[in-house]
This record gives C-alpha cells, sequence and structure tokens, in this order.
C-alpha cells in the first residue's frame, strides 16, 4: 500500500513547505494535520491493531502535553522536556493499562472514557489557569520549527508503526484483535501486547501533547485532556481505515482540510455539516478511505495482471 | 474532620445520584439489548432539558408537568434516530458495531450540540418555578422542594420502566431480545421493532433526565457529554441486566461523590468517582448487581 517513491516525494514536499510559504495560516494548518497523523497513529497501535477501542487517549496526550509543557517554562531545555513528556505518558499507558486491560470490548471503551473525564476534570481543578509562554520565549517564537517538530514526529510515529507492523510481536498484536480466546490459546499473552502496544501508542501521543505545548502560546492545562483529542483522533483513524499504515495519514488529511473549509465557507453551521457529512462516511464506507480505495482498485483493474 | 455536614452531604448525594440512575437506565437499555453505545445520550438529555425550559418560560408549563410532553417528545425523536441511523449498524458483529455506534453517536453529538447553540445560544438556563428555593427542613436537614419532587418523579420512572419490562408483552420480548436476539426471532419476536421501541424508551428515558436536570441543576448545550459519562459510569458500575441495580448505582456514585467533597476537598471529587469505578471493575468486572 506505501509506495515508497511517492511516500519520498510527499516527505521532500512536505519538507519544503516553510520555504515556499510564509502564511502562518496555512502553516498552522498543516501543524495540526501532522499533529493528526501523529495522534490517529498513534491511536492506531492498540485500536486498530490490537483492536482495543481506546477512549482515553486524551489522558496520555494531556500528559505529555503537561510534563513538557511545566518542565520547558521552568527552565529545562525543550528537547528534554519534549522527551519527558512521552515517558511520563507511557507511565500513564501502564497505570492506565492495567486496570482497564482486564476489560473487554465496550467495557474497556468506556472505563477509558471515564479515567480520562476524570483526568481532564481534576487537572481542570488542580490547575485552574492558563499557561501562557514567558516573554523570552514568546519573542523568539518560530512557526517553523514547531512544523518541523510535528513533521518528523509524524515520519517517526508512522515508521515505528510500521517497524511494530513488520516485528513478531504484532503477529501476536493482531491475533488479538481477531479472537483473544484463540490467541490466548495458541500462547499469546493478551494482558503484555496489549500493554506493550498502549505503552508504545501512549509515548507517542505524549509527544503529540509535548509537540502541543512546544506549539500553542497559551492555554488551559485541561484542554488537552479534552476528549475531543480523543475522538478526533479515532475518527482521522477511522475515516482512513483502522489497522493501516496509511489509514491515519489519509484520515488526517481528509478531515483537517474538509473541516477547515467548512469552518470558511460556513462559519456557522460548519459543526452542523460536519457532523453530518461524518455520520455519512461512516455508514457509507465502514472500511475507511482506504478499503474504499482498495475496492475501487479491485474493479477497474484488467483482468489477469495484479 | 467537621463531621457535621454529613448528613445534608448525603440527602444531596442521593438527590444528585437519582438524577444519574435515570440517565444511566436510558443508557443501559439501549446498551444492553442493542449492544450499541450511544454516546450522545447526553445531548438527547440535554434536549429534555430545553424542552422543559422553554414549556416553562413560554407557558408556564410546570417542570414536572412538562414530563408528560418531553418523554414523549423524546420518544419520537428516538424513533427517527433508531431509523435513521442505528438501525444501520444494528446488524454488524459485536465490534464493529460499538466502534461504528460509537462513531455515529459522536456525529450526532455534534450535530446536536450546535443546533442547540445556533438555536438557544451557548447561556446556562434553568427553570425556576414558584417554589426554588424553598424546601422541608428536617431534623436540621434541608430538602428542598424540587429535589424532593425530582427523587419523586426518578423512582416513578424507573418503577414504570421495570413494571413495564415484567409485566408486558413488549416488554417480555425486550428482555428475550436482550438474553438472545436470535432465540428471540426464532420464538417470533420481531428483532426489529424491539430494537426502535427500546431506542425511543432510552431516548424517552433521557427526555425525562433532562427535565429533572432543568429543574435545580443547569442546562446549556454542551452539557451532553458530562452526562453521557456520567451514566456510562453508572452502568459499569451497576452492570446489566437490572433496572433497580443501575438506578442504585446512581444513588451510590451521587453519594460517594457528596461525601468525597467532605473528606479530599471538591478538587478532587471526580477522582473519587473513579477511583470506586476502577476498584468496582477490579473486583467485580460484571458490576455490582450485574448477573453473569
Amino acid at each position: 500500500m506505501l509506495r515508497p517513491l511517492l511516500l519520498l516525494l510527499g516527505l521532500a514536499v512536505a519538507a519544503l513547505v516553510p520555504f515556499m510559504t510564509q502564511r502562518t495560516d496555512a502553516l498552522n494548518l498543516l501543524f495540526l494535520l501532522l499533529l493528526y497523523i501523529t495522534l490517529g497513529q498513534s491511536w492506531n497501535i492498540v485500536g486498530g491493531f490490537v483492536g482495543q477501542t481506546n477512549l482515553g487517549h486524551a489522558a496520555f496526550f494531556g500528559t505529555g502535553a503537561l510534563v513538557a509543557r511545566g518542565l520547558w517554562t521552568s527552565g529545562v531545555a525543550f528537547p528534554l522536556a519534549f522527551l519527558a513528556g512521552g515517558v511520563a505518558a507511557a507511565a500513564a499507558g501502564i497505570v492506565v493499562g492495567l486496570p482497564t486491560f482486564r476489560l473487554r470490548g465496550a467495557y474497556f471503551a468506556i472505563g477509558t472514557l471515564a479515567v480520562g473525564e476524570g483526568l481532564r476534570i481534576t487537572i481542570g481543578n488542580v490547575f485552574p489557569l492558563i499557561t501562557t509562554l514567558p516573554v523570552a520565549l514568546i519573542a523568539t517564537y518560530d512557526l517553523s520549527a514547531r512544523y518541523y517538530l510535528a513533521l518528523g514526529l509524524a515520519v517517526a510515529t508512522t515508521l515505528a508503526a510500521y517497524l511494530l507492523l513488520r516485528s513478531r510481536v504484532s503477529l501476536g498484536m493482531l491475533a488479538i484483535r481477531e479472537d483473544e480466546e484463540a490467541a490466548q490459546a495458541t500462547g499469546v499473552n493478551p494482558l503484555r501486547h496489549k500493554l506493550a502496544a498502549l505503552i508504545i501508542s501512549s509515548f507517542f501521543a505524549g509527544l503529540a501533547g509535548s509537540t502541543f505545548a512546544f506549539h500553542q502560546v497559551g492555554y488551559y492545562p485541561s484542554a488537552p485532556f479534552s476528549p475531543i483529542w480523543t475522538f478526533d483522533a479515532l475518527l482521522v483513524t477511522f475515516i482512513g481505515g483502522a489497522g493501516s499504515l496509511a489509514g491515519p495519514i489519509l484520515g488526517a488529511a481528509f478531515y483537517t482540510v474538509i473541516r477547515e473549509v467548512l469552518a470558511v465557507n460556513l462559519v456557522q453551521v460548519h459543526q452542523v455539516i460536519f457532523g453530518t457529512l461524518f455520520i455519512i462516511v461512516v455508514l457509507a464506507l465502514p472500511g475507511g478511505l482506504v478499503d474504499a480505495w482498495a475496492r475501487v482498485e479491485r474493479r477497474f483493474r484488467p483482468a489477469g495482471r495484479r | 474532620m467537621n463531621l457535621e455536614p454529613v448528613p445534608q452531604l448525603l440527602v444531596f448525594g442521593v438527590f444528585v445520584g437519582a438524577l444519574y440512575g435515570v440517565a444511566a437506565v436510558g443508557l443501559a437499555l439501549v446498551f444492553g439489548v442493542m449492544r450499541v453505545l450511544n454516546v450522545a445520550h447526553g445531548e438527547l438529555l440535554m434536549i429534555g432539558g430545553y424542552a422543559s425550559f422553554w414549556l416553562f418560560t413560554l407557558w408556564r408549563v410546570d417542570p414536572f408537568v412538562s414530563l408528560l410532553a418531553t418523554a414523549p417528545i423524546l420518544f419520537v425523536m428516538g424513533l427517527a434516530l433508531n431509523g435513521g441511523l442505528f438501525s444501520h449498524v444494528v446488524r454488524l458483529d459485536e465490534e464493529t458495531k460499538i466502534k461504528n455506534s460509537l462513531l455515529i453517536g459522536f456525529g450526532l453529538a455534534l450535530i446536536l450540540q450546535n443546533l442547540a447553540i445556533q438555536l438557544w445560544t451557548a447561556d446556562e438556563r434553568s427553570v425556576t418555578a414558584a417554589y426554588s428555593g424553598l424546601g422541608l427542613q428536617l431534623f436540621g436537614i434541608v430538602f428542598p422542594y424540587t429535589r424532593l419532587g425530582g427523587l419523586a418523579a426518578a423512582l416513578l420512572g424507573i418503577f414504570a420502566l421495570h413494571v413495564f419490562l415484567q409485566r408486558t408483552y413488549v416488554g417480555k420480548s425486550i428482555r428475550a431480545t436482550a438474553e438472545d436476539w436470535e432465540a428471540a426471532e426464532l420464538a417470533g419476536v420481531s428483532v426489529r421493532s424491539v430494537y426502535l421501541i427500546t431506542f425511543a424508551l432510552g431516548s424517552a428515558l433521557a427526555g425525562v433526565a433532562g427535565t429533572l436536570v432543568s429543574v435545580g441543576f443547569t442546562i446549556a448545550p454542551s452539557i451532553g457529554l458530562t452526562w453521557t459519562i456520567k451514566a456510562l459510569v453508572v452502568v459499569v458500575l451497576a452492570g446489566l441486566g437490572n433496572v433497580f441495580g443501575v438506578f442504585a448505582a446512581g444513588v451510590l456514585l451521587g453519594v460517594a461523590e457528596a461525601l468525597s467533597v467532605l473528606a479530599i476537598g471538591p478538587a478532587y471529587r471526580e477522582v473519587v468517582g473513579l477511583a470506586l469505578f476502577l476498584v468496582v471493575l477490579l473486583l467485580r468486572p460484571q458490576g455490582l448487581f450485574g448477573a453473569r
């Protein structure tokens, strides 16, 4: 599915964007798109590969943002704060995963959603004040640095998901998705595989949070814990196609661009139209864009050629 | 620790918990019977609240009387939503069904919330009846009339639902479908209509909860998700299979939250509900009152 040449070309174009345009709105939109690729790709590791509908993704995104922002604004060098955000989120992944992975199916979804919401409200109570960058950091603010960080992270996350899919461990993960009892019977330890997936997933979600903290000038510390981030990650993955590598990339592009176009043209009702459009996509393309494309390709491929 | 406010907090915990219970019963019904996770449940509740608010503001309809209107309105809305959206996912396999219903519910929540903002602005509203703010005083504990009325309405609604599910033909076919839809279909139950009625009933219960929220609490277009999550937590706490169990779990959560305000301060109120939730999940994955 991933064609290497096309991919390299796309990367080269993406790397040159800040040289081609100085428009901050375009760069911010692309930043968001790249952030959504990371969020979708990381969600996909648990939701698409192991088949566990994690509705607490925002908790890891938020943890990354909280830790990275806290360290960075108190004087720690950003690269260190950035990594710390990912590590803290991965640690949170273990803490959240141990109890919630005892749950199956919808109960896991509900459990993680509740954990994420509880965390969001608590963070909002404990850190009620907006966090704003110090003047010194605002003075040297450079949007293209944020853009490159988001680009690098999106590439790294996709690469990690790719390497994971090629590894032996992923066979166990996919087996759990298809049939947990059968996987267990053949010697796969479900809890260990699920936890491994969640640790990787939350690590990258945390790094995405660090990137968010690096990009935003001012925000409420509870904002990155908002369930919107979870649902966006989920939507991006499902629109594109869960379980595939290309899915979150296509989904993120489709999602951010359509939403932006609607927001610009139909300011008042754009969320309503977007919701409607979204439901239509879910009902009409249950396998996502990747699946729809595969079906189109099959139909038009000449007989006898592969 | 000063224990003087404990009885009052307990009473308020029960009042809030009864609301959690009503909000959760509708969700539990839909989830238990159809295996559909409707994350727009809180938005339906919000619409029920607005229905009561406007009936009261425009025509001075008493909020408790307006239950007679909000429940049917939401019932019809539920019929339409099931026919237009959720009936398309009920025949999928369990995992896909849960995911797709989640996604549809999320889209629906987005639509309803933003329509509400467009129609009624994002302001917080609540119904202030003539008797709001008044209450009974017994043994130094205050029982506001609105909360007492809410508790009574909640109990009445739960009891009516119980009788309906246990005694009527439709109720029995709903329970049969929840247990084993294939067997029910073979026995002559129209699973399609059962799903339709179940979803509409769940929506009507969300409407009832919305009315009760509009009296004494506030409604705004954005309240949906908070109530959905509270309802979901209660459903998992209770486990499936028993209407009164869901209600009791709601009351338990309300009381635990109220007492935790005293014990560790309001900032960590949600953590207590959450801790309770996780402990119950670890010790009794089938829920407190769930049958397995």
